[in-house]
């Protein structure tokens, strides 16, 4: 099944130097075993591959119920010297909730999921 | 929680914030200190480039109405104010607050402590001469290929200086260059006695800087969970920390103020900005982001506990800004129907026309605002369809100013020569820009010197 990423998350971000940071955090403590297991550095690096130019990292909050994702390369060169309207990456956020993520239905952790968005 | 607890405010999250947010931390329930912070990385930049064009400038102007605002609990002494809106000119910046509090005739309530150091320019090249390096912390590549073009170099100072000078009896303490969450570890050293090896201790009172450092956007602004039911931020409740001398905080703001303080809230800003959560670097500790344990207590008041650290790295980071060339951004726009397509046949004008010219640019970027200007292609193939308007953005990056100088003559003809209903074209003459690139980079601690006084 299909899980809109926006139905289970939200998220921030910010900027470092060219890396923005993405941070997603599941709307229900439960749904974070979700993202944990479906929202991998494969699933994200392929999503915003014709946005950056470098690698992504993922880190696991797993007592905030949150990833934190890692963009390198993403941000035109940085503040400083980007052309972007968003220099900055804050609406890279939103940009990550496009993922809409494909979950075997079969999954107990999705069971909740599916509960709450039908 | 038991005992006494310490009350800081976080009055401003960037330069620009809101003018009578500290004010209103200060009239509208106890707080102990406000912390106002005034830097990013781009802040930098913008103020290193007025210090260049005018030596009496290079801090956070703002910050001297905002503390002129809670001159009188500061006479009374029941509020003290830290800030890093010292910028690239911390002495310039005591100096304006106290000549606006002489002028006030309180420049007797007012002790100004002044935290310097962090300026590393004027030794720079006895540093790397000594063999610091300086290593781009991303490329690797030395500073000794940008040495000729930088124009300021700022370590990231700690909370010790800070204390210090509360322990001198400041009770406004301006600072350049320091770890914004400093601005609130230092008055939790200097009230409660926190060790130097006290980690644990310094990075809760890191987490706890780190929640309001951005001002209001831990309290219900800029929050993607439940914009829409925001309460009232038109009279936004700036974020209060409530900390114990066991580094156990809540985070609150006052009664009756708009906004809200929830996990949802609060997640959202500990996650802002982070790199590898188990290893938040500062010059007072390593601090675990993983190790934070937060309860939604409702009613605005958000409990963290339980949070770890370890000894900082013995480096310190350094914000160092280079010359790296200049830019400029054309813009118009172009009404319905068919915006789109009008904007990208004035964007293939501009790029033949440029062609003619012989100009060629390091970069060049185009974006239409209304059609994927934020998310680029992951808007998907529709973006814009049938928008009423869109905003064409034309940008070129390169060395040589002339080229940019003479590629921002080329957007405001094509109000006459381009595709129809064009408009927004006031200042359709891009601005050059000079770029000051950002070099991150890493030292020693030990061969940074903080220095505290109490300004003249």
């Amino acid at each position: 099944m299909n899980i809109p990423l926006a139905d289970i998350a939200h998220a921030r971000s910010g900027d470092k130097g060219d890396s923005a940071n993405v941070g997603v955090i599941a709307l229900r403590p439960e749904w974070y075993a979700v993202l944990e297991k479906y929202l991998t550095v494969d699933v994200v690096s392929a999503h915003f591959a014709p946005l950056i130019s470098g690698p992504v990292e993922r880190y696991d909050l797993p007592n905030l119920g949150a990833l934190n994702f890692v963009l390198h390369g993403a941000l035109d060169g940085g503040g400083t010297r980007s052309l972007r309207i968003d220099a900055q990456g804050k609406t890279l956020s939103t940009a990550m909730l496009r993922i809409v993520l494909d979950v075997p239905a079969s999954d107990p952790r999705v069971a909740s999921v599916r509960q709450a968005l039908r | 929680m038991n005992g006494r607890v310490v009350r800081i405010g976080g009055g401003s999250g960037m330069w620009g914030d809101d003018l009578d947010a500290p004010r209103r931390l200060v009239d509208g329930g106890p707080v102990d200190y406000v912390m106002l912070d005034f830097l990013a990385e781009v802040t930098m930049s913008v103020l290193q480039r007025q210090r260049t064009r005018d030596p009496s400038r290079g801090y956070a102007t703002d910050v001297v109405g905002m503390i002129e605002s809670v001159l009188p609990a500061l006479s009374w002494g029941t509020v003290k104010v830290l800030t890093n809106a010292g910028g690239v000119n911390p002495a310039a910046c005591a100096a304006a607050i106290a000549e606006m509090a002489a002028r006030a005739g309180k420049r007797q309530e007012l002790r100004i402590g002044l935290v310097t150091g962090d300026d590393l320019l004027p030794g720079l090249d006895a540093l790397l001469a000594a063999g610091h390096e300086f290593r781009h912390m991303e490329s690797g590549e030395p500073l000794a290929m940008v040495r000729d073009r930088v124009v300021a170099a700022n370590a990231y100072l700690g909370s010790a200086p800070l204390a210090d000078a509360l322990a001198l009896g400041a009770n406004v303490v301006v600072s350049g260059r320091c770890h914004d969450a400093a601005l609130a570890v230092a008055p939790l050293r200097h009230e409660f006695g926190w060790a130097p090896t006290d980690y644990d201790l310094l990075a809760a009172g890191t987490v706890a800087g780190h929640v309001i450092e951005c001002g209001a956007q831990s309290s219900g602004g800029n929050c993607l969970a439940d914009w829409r039911t925001m309460p009232d931020l038109a009279d936004v409740g700036y974020p209060i920390v409530e900390v114990s001398a066991d580094g156990r905080f809540v985070v609150t703001k006052h009664p009756g103020t708009g906004g809200r303080v929830s996990a949802a809230t609060v997640t959202e800003q500990l996650v802002y900005e982070i790199g590898d959560p188990r290893a938040y670097v500062t010059a007072d500790c390593v601090t675990d982001f993983t190790s934070i344990k937060l309860i939604d207590e409702r009613d605005d008041r958000v409990y963290i506990s339980g949070v770890r650290g370890g000894a900082p790295t013995g480096k310190l980071k350094v914000s160092i800004a280079y010359h790296d060339g200049y830019k400029a951004v054309g813009t118009l726009v172009y009404g319905w129907p068919d915006a789109v397509e009008k904007a990208r046949a004035a964007e293939r004008i501009v790029r033949a026309r440029l062609d003619r010219l012989g100009l060629a640019f390091e970069r060049v970027h185009v974006e239409l605002v209304g059609a994927g200007a934020t998310h680029g292609p992951l808007a998907g193939p529709d973006a814009g369809r049938d928008a009423p308007e869109v905003q064409f953005r034309f940008g070129v990056r390169d060395r040589d100013r002339a080229n940019v100088e003479r590629f921002t003559r080329e957007i405001a003809p094509l109000v006459l020569n381009g595709p129809p209903t064009v408009t927004g074209y006031f200042g359709a003459r891009a601005k050059v820009e000079e770029i000051l690139g950002y070099w991150p980079a890493l030292v020693d601690a030990a061969a940074v010197t903080p220095r505290v006084e109490l300004a003249p």
